[in-house]
């Protein structure tokens, strides 16, 4: 009975999880490294747009943790969750611009001789905000914009319901690998596309911009703005983090892994599959609609380029990169991949000569990633992630290559070595 | 003698091909029953109608004493209402360990919600040490299910069985690749399984539903042949042409 006790989930999360730990104090000393070095409540070392940065990608590794649970852990190659954290910087964002821009107007009209009147406020803020589109009245999807905690329940509820609704008739109708992912691509294409559109009521490929200004807090300088979105940024992943593992570790987690292998045998089991897809679907959406309300007020504009397909599928190669079916995986390929890309693409990396011909990393960083991607995949299945099973030295047996299942999203046997 | 699961009249066809043509079959709560017949008879087939992986064209397949249709039900469902099935193949979960195997099988609330929540009691821990010993992984509880020899997933996925706590068990061809003292053991235990609840046993080798001692069901191009003792359906002349003969 004594190894047995071991096999169950007696010992504590963190004794059974030491990755938790680890991964929670290396994101609390990082937090505090940055606080220390940065301007807003330190010496100013490192600078302002770079604390966005990090704080940015905190929020990417937040959505790629999402991507994890519903790729890596339950088989669901969704290409369209970049939609979800899309909508949430634009559930965020539509009070951000409002609420600003109320104050602006206000102020302009506090001059006239005769107070203004609501209607004259409300028509002063949306030619400002829809100026751009030739437009001067508010769209019914601004209904709530004067409201907080009303966007701040849509930032949860938009992705959230879009997912459950968009899950029920993916799942139910039992579509399954490469035509979920072909069908979570076309919505978030079809929702670019309908964003581009100047009708659309969200400014059409203007976006809503002007985000980095909180509305009333015009005296607290931009150092200390981006120093307390940083802190959001982590506590909103380290949170994540133990939710997630908490969601991983126990039976759920198992049954999880087990639609991921094989989902025929878990609906021969009595487990409801289409149920625990659709759970697991609705909440990362939640996620990741979650993690785009904190990213792009950092980021400060967003725009329906945001949403494109691209976008899902750099997640994607993000996950694969650090180590699918491993939460810190994901968060290490997308911490890593993003940071290389803006490094890269930011026109730092210096250009190599090849004689008559130059290679610019802005334009070669596209090809590296796309090379990187296609060696992990055929050599490295595991990831980086997969570097730790190696340092501590994790073996598991020889099955000659065949998968952990019979399904397509499956582990496959290199990547199963845990 | 009321039934537990009652096929009638079913058929079922794949692009003009009759893979089950108008059977009718019958089983009670405690009893043992053995398939035979030559492959392509229909037996998996079968199988895959009443746990509802495959709609029938026609016919109906009633469960329990409420008489409940099965075929307005799904996978899962039918799972639920108590029909345990063992595939050909072993299918166990390979990527997780033989203890968690033996917990997703256990016959608990199977909705999202209970399961996230749950956490294994003393019970269900000894519940799942006594399927270990029965099924002689024991030792191999910590492993992972992958790392098991054939015949040791094949116990796996009886004990599953075991665990799930069936009304009726469909066990397709279960002592494929054991040694014979395993084949014994199996024996023992689906005969032990068939004193309280239904079991179907679909097998090729004679010896072993021969050591079964239970009626026998003989399929042949989707319809029933002969039913009855192994002594009856092994003496029938038709049954001879068709199987045994060849």
């Amino acid at each position: 009975m004594a190894d047995l006790a071991l096999s169950f989930s007696r010992r504590p999360v963190a004794m059974r999880h030491p990755s938790v730990v680890i991964f929670i104090g290396a994101l609390a000393l990082f937090t505090i490294a940055v606080t220390i070095l940065a301007e807003g409540f330190g010496i100013g070392v490192i600078s302002n747009s770079f604390v966005k940065t990090l704080g940015k990608t905190l929020c990417l590794c937040l959505v790629a943790l999402a991507m994890d649970l519903v790729w890596g852990y339950t088989g669901i190659l969704s290409l369209g969750h970049m939609a979800f954290f899309g909508i949430g910087g634009y559930a965020i964002g539509m009070w951000l611009m409002y609420a600003r821009t109320e104050t602006i107007v206000v102020q302009s009209l506090a001059s006239a001789p005769l107070p203004p009147t609501p209607q004259e406020i409300s028509d002063g803020i949306a030619t400002q905000i829809f100026g751009v589109v030739g437009a001067s009245e508010f769209p019914p999807i601004w209904a709530f914009a004067h409201s907080l905690p009303l966007q701040l329940a849509a930032v949860v509820l938009v992705p959230g319901l879009l997912a459950l609704i968009f899950g029920w008739l993916a799942f139910r109708s039992r579509v399954t690998g490469v035509y979920l992912s072909i069908l979570t691509q076309a919505l978030t294409l079809a929702l670019s596309l309908y964003l581009f559109q100047n009708d659309s009521g969200l400014r059409g490929n203007n976006g809503l911009s002007g985000l980095q200004n909180l509305p009333g807090l015009d005296d607290v300088p931009q150092s200390t703005v981006s120093m307390w979105f940083f802190w959001a940024s982590a506590i909103a992943l380290g949170t994540a983090y133990l939710l997630c593992t908490w969601l991983v570790s126990g039976k759920f987690g198992s049954v999880l892994r087990a639609i991921r292998d094989d989902e025929t045998r878990v609906r021969f089991l009595g487990y409801s599959v289409e149920a625990y897809k659709l759970f697991i679907f609705t909440f990362t959406a939640i996620i990741a609609g979650i993690a785009g309300a904190i990213y792009y007020p950092q980021a400060g504009i967003v725009n329906p380029a945001e949403l494109a397909p691209i976008a899902s599928i750099y997640l994607a190669v993000w996950v694969a990169i650090g180590g699918r079916g491993r939460l810190y995986g994901a968060v290490i390929g997308a911490a890593l991949v993003s940071l290389l890309s803006t490094w890269f693409t930011g026109g730092q990396a210096p250009n190599i000569r090849l004689g008559g011909y130059v290679i610019s990393w802005v334009d070669w960083w596209t090809v590296l990633l796309g090379l990187s991607f296609v060696c992990v995949t055929l050599f490295a299945p595991r990831g980086i992630g997969g570097l730790f099973d190696h340092l501590a030295k994790l073996r598991s047996p020889k099955r000659r290559g065949a998968p952990l299942g019979p399904d397509a999203g499956a582990l496959r046997e290199k990547e199963a070595d845990q | 003698m009321s039934q537990l699961l009652e096929v009638s009249g079913v058929s079922v066809s794949f692009d003009g091909f009759k893979a089950i043509n108008n059977l009718t079959f019958q089983i009670g709560k405690a009893e043992m029953r053995a398939v035979i017949g030559p492959n392509g008879a229909g037996k998996t087939t079968f199988m895959d109608i009443v746990t509802g992986k495959t709609k029938p064209d026609e016919g109906t397949v009633l469960w329990g004493e409420k008489s409940q249709s099965l075929l307005s039900m799904n996978e899962s469902q039918i799972a639920q209402v108590g029909i345990g099935r063992k595939f050909q193949r072993p299918t166990v979960f390979e990527d997780q360990s033989v203890a968690d195997n033996l917990m997703l099988a256990l016959k608990k609330n199977r909705s999202p919600l209970a399961v996230l929540f749950f956490r294994p009691g003393r019970e269900d821990q000894e519940r799942i040490a006594e399927l270990a010993e029965e099924i002689g992984l024991s030792a191999a509880l910590d492993r992972k299910a992958g790392e098991l020899s054939h015949g040791q997933k094949q116990w796996l996925e009886i004990g599953m069985l075991l665990a799930q706590d069936p009304k009726l068990l469909l066990v397709d061809e279960p002592a494929a690749g054991m040694t014979p003292a395993e084949r014994e053991h199996t024996t023992e235990i689906l005969v032990e399984a068939a004193k309280t609840r239904a079991v179907v046993v679909v097998e090729h080798d004679m010896e072993f539903v021969r050591r079964l001692n239970c009626k026998v069901t003989v399929l042949h191009e989707g319809s029933l042949l002969a039913e009855g003792s192994i002594d009856h359906v092994t003496s029938n002349n038709e049954v001879i042409e068709v199987y045994l003969g060849r």
